[in-house]
């Protein structure tokens, strides 16, 4: 997401947003702006017009690493194969009653 | 549409036989709706034409401000304007979301807006027409929105992940768009004989022009085809523009407005109106750069442009200052 750089352009920052009901920062979108306490006075008017969230973080978007595309079968395969991480693996018999 | 007339840069579109594996890969990543995102191998043009799309797409959010922003300062009320005011704004807000996708692919928004402002890049058409009169606010509410809202649900399906993504922000803003748009005709077509009159007007003139926002027919197309086939575009123009009459003619009438159109008739047999072609020539024509605002149009966008360029320099420079004065303290 790294952009060329040139002159007299204001630098990418990636935002983030707490929702309303406690869940996590999540990924809304990006933005410019020239520094980061006016990327979240930015963020503010563009990603909650609507009440869209109760705390932002910025984040300078050449600060973020990220995993490669290509790795995605190295990373994520080993847990295709391991079933048993899932409650559903295990048969409760109807007896013992809600577990 | 928003992005009237891109002709995709593929050479018609291939079968999975003709493709290397990478590229078959990524077909079949989009034939079974997974999403492309943008780190991810993509074909050069699909790249090239979401640019031009997206682009497309965020010039005209922005250039479409300038109509109504036109108006603000003449809303009839208070409550009138602070509607209108929130409107303008949603529209920057939604060129800003596409600029972001857009960016994504590798292309800045500074270059994008040169491009704009150099002519290499375009906007809907419909945004070269004026705004004479208040009912105008209500028309390109109701017939302008929501012709870009028929266009724009579909693309929250689309194949390049922060595309959709923006469009589901963008959806979801749209609608309230529409309804207040809807909701000044309604006052209008309720009031005094000159008001109505006036709304009959503003349908009159926008009619047509967002008929053309749909794009000329496109069913025997390469470059739709091949579009389709990436899934940047997911109905045929005239699908749309079918639907879009189909769902408008029916609020007209609740309106007491009459369609500009003698020949509009409800065909049982295809469960739809048929109604009359616009002029493509004009189309064609206002697409060039003559029609009644273009020149208008790009001057204001440019001037606001070379206007703000002290302010964006001087935050840099006091952005910089500040990272100067905190590093000397450190």
């Amino acid at each position: 997401m790294t952009q060329p750089k040139r002159t007299g352009e204001w630098p990418l920052f990636e935002v983030f947003i707490r929702g309303q009901h406690g869940l996590s920062h999540r990924h809304v979108g990006s933005l410019h702006a020239p520094d980061a306490e006016m990327a979240i006075k930015n963020a503010r008017d563009v990603y909650t017009r609507r009440n869209e969230g109760v705390s932002i973080w910025v984040v300078e978007a050449e600060a973020i690493h990220a995993s490669a595309p290509g790795d995605k079968e190295a990373l994520y395969d080993p847990a295709n194969d391991k079933v048993y991480r899932h409650p559903t693996f295990f048969d409760v018999p109807d007896e013992v009653g809600h577990m | 549409m928003y992005a009237q007339m891109i002709k995709s840069t593929g050479q018609g579109v291939k079968s999975l036989d003709e493709m290397e594996p990478q590229e078959r890969a990524f077909q079949e990543r989009i034939d079974a709706n997974g999403k492309i995102e943008p780190k991810d191998w993509m074909p050069d043009g699909y790249r090239k034409n979401l640019i031009r799309q997206i682009g497309q797409h965020a010039h005209s959010e922005i250039v479409g401000q300038l109509p109504e922003g036109n108006w603000i300062t003449r809303a009839p009320t208070l409550e009138r304007k602070a509607i209108l005011l929130a409107k303008v704004q949603d529209e920057a807000g939604h060129g800003l979301y596409l600029y972001c996708a857009a960016e994504t692919l590798g292309i800045t928004r500074d270059e994008m807006f040169e491009a704009l402002h150099e002519g290499r890049m375009k906007y809907s058409s419909i945004f070269n027409y004026p705004t004479l009169t208040w009912a105008d606010m209500g028309a390109v509410g109701w017939l302008v929105d929501g012709a870009a809202i028929m266009n724009q649900v579909p693309l929250q399906r689309t194949s390049y992940g922060p595309y959709a993504r923006a469009m589901v922000r963008i959806c979801k803003e749209e609608s309230f768009h529409q309804r207040q748009g809807f909701d000044i005709m309604m006052k209008m077509c309720n009031g005094t004989d000159a008001q109505k009159k006036m709304a009959q007007d503003a349908l009159n003139r926008f009619w047509y022009p967002s008929l053309m926002m749909f794009g000329p027919s496109d069913k025997d197309s390469v470059h739709s085809a091949q579009s389709m086939a990436w899934k940047i575009k997911m109905n045929t123009n005239d699908e749309l523009r079918q639907k879009f009459v189909d769902q408008t003619v029916p609020q007209a009438e609740y309106l007491g407005l009459t369609v500009p159109d003698e020949t509009l008739k409800w065909n049982d047999e295809k469960g739809g109106y048929d109604f009359a072609e616009p002029d493509w020539n004009e189309f064609f024509d206002v697409l060039s750069g003559n029609g009644p605002c273009n020149h208008d149009r790009l001057e204001t966008r440019k001037q606001a442009w070379e206007d703000g360029a002290w302010v964006r320099d001087g935050m840099l420079a006091h952005a910089a200052k500040k990272r100067a004065a905190k590093m000397a303290a450190e």
